[in-house]
């Protein structure tokens, strides 16, 4: 590098404007690559965008917070778009109410089953406080699984890299489950994508159909809803 | 477009406000989100502007992952360290998540509707 590329260099991996665009066009591209392979869930964009990014601030030796400096503009919007999901809940409200006892048994038995089974998992095998507090509410959207963990006590950063992966496994592994079990009611199958895998799971089941993909964002809304009450409120009963 | 980008910062600082002001365990934009759900619901209806606007922002929900998740690079020590409960916990669990509430829900919905039928 001549001295005069290093003071751009210097100047730019300092400004937001760097961070930001980066995140546009790794992500572009890894869902260029996600569209070109048929939207296999194996290549999802937001795995392969995090991989290339993490291993460009590794080389150039960048810091996470300056990086997220600039990033923080796209992290802002999970607060809007999160409120924006009350638009396509609403004209499902009806085929809702209709459904309302089998959609409040599933969700009261998969929002148990998901943090049940993920802390009891990770106990067993002798994970950390930290780590049991994070993953609790793996199966919750990001912004909110990351408000709960504030709340009760984790680590918010690390629940979003949970969150992640449990949204990656759910996208890859839900089409199998569905399947061996026979599941052929598009509702139900959105659904519990919805309630394991959040807003990738409704990305996934918009894929299969309308039907699904409604019943994805009405089992992640419903989901984030809950959770966000019963989290606090359980740990309070017991105690810390 | 700027105008329902303003109506839903409003929401989300409206739910803000009421999550601190009461010291709520629900975060701030999911009280927006039911805000703004009554709020359709009262006005019966989806103003167009406002459906561009959500499907634009809601397109690429899994853009605005991508942030928080490169956070992972701040972790890796941690991961490396608990990286088989993790594993274990994250896959089993939702795969567990899955297949529960599927069987859940379609055991209620044929409860359901045999009771309706009758």
């Amino acid at each position: 590098m001549s001295p005069k590329l290093t003071d751009i260099w210097v100047y730019l991996s300092t400004t937001p404007l760097l961070g930001l665009t980066i995140t546009l066009l790794v992500y572009q591209g890894a869902f260029w690559i996600y569209k070109r392979a048929n939207f296999n869930p194996l290549l999802n964009p937001v795995p392969i965008s995090v991989a290339v990014l993490v291993i460009l601030l590794t080389v150039t030796d960048t810091p996470y917070q300056t990086y997220f400096d600039g990033a923080q503009f796209v992290h802002f919007l999970l607060g809007p778009a999160t409120v924006a999901l009350a638009v396509p809940l609403y004209p499902q409200l009806g085929k809702l109410r209709r459904y309302v006892i089998p959609v409040v048994g599933a969700l009261l038995v998969g929002g148990l089953v998901a943090a049940g089974s993920a802390v009891g998992i990770a106990w067993l095998l002798g994970a950390s406080d930290t780590t049991l507090l994070s993953i609790a509410p793996k199966s919750v959207t990001a912004p909110i699984a990351m408000g709960i963990s504030e709340k009760i006590g984790g680590l918010p950063s690390l629940t979003a890299v949970l969150v992640m992966v449990t949204g990656v496994t759910g996208v890859i592994c839900a089409k199998y489950v569905l399947n061996f079990l026979k599941i052929d009611d598009h509702a139900v199958r959105g659904f519990s994508i919805g309630v394991a895998a959040h807003g990738m799971g409704i990305a996934r089941a918009f894929q299969v159909s309308e039907e699904a993909g409604a019943f994805a964002g009405v089992a992640m809304a419903l989901t984030a809803l809950v959770s966000s009450i019963l989290f606090p409120l359980l740990l309070w009963m017991f105690g810390q | 477009m700027l105008w329902s980008l303003t109506v839903l910062l409003v929401f989300q600082l409206v739910g803000e406000a009421i999550s601190l002001g009461f010291s709520l365990p629900v975060p701030g934009p999911v009280i927006g989100f039911a805000l703004l759900l009554v709020a359709l619901v009262i006005r019966r209806g989806v103003p167009e502007d406002m459906r561009t606007t959500a499907t634009g922002l809601l397109q690429h929900f899994s853009l605005l992952f991508v942030p928080a998740g490169v956070g992972v690079m701040v972790h890796l020590a941690r991961l490396r360290d608990e990286w088989l409960p993790i594993t274990v916990a994250v896959v089993l669990g939702t795969i567990l998540t899955i297949g529960c509430t599927a069987l859940a829900m379609k055991w209620l919905i044929r409860m359901f509707s045999a009771k309706g039928d009758a």
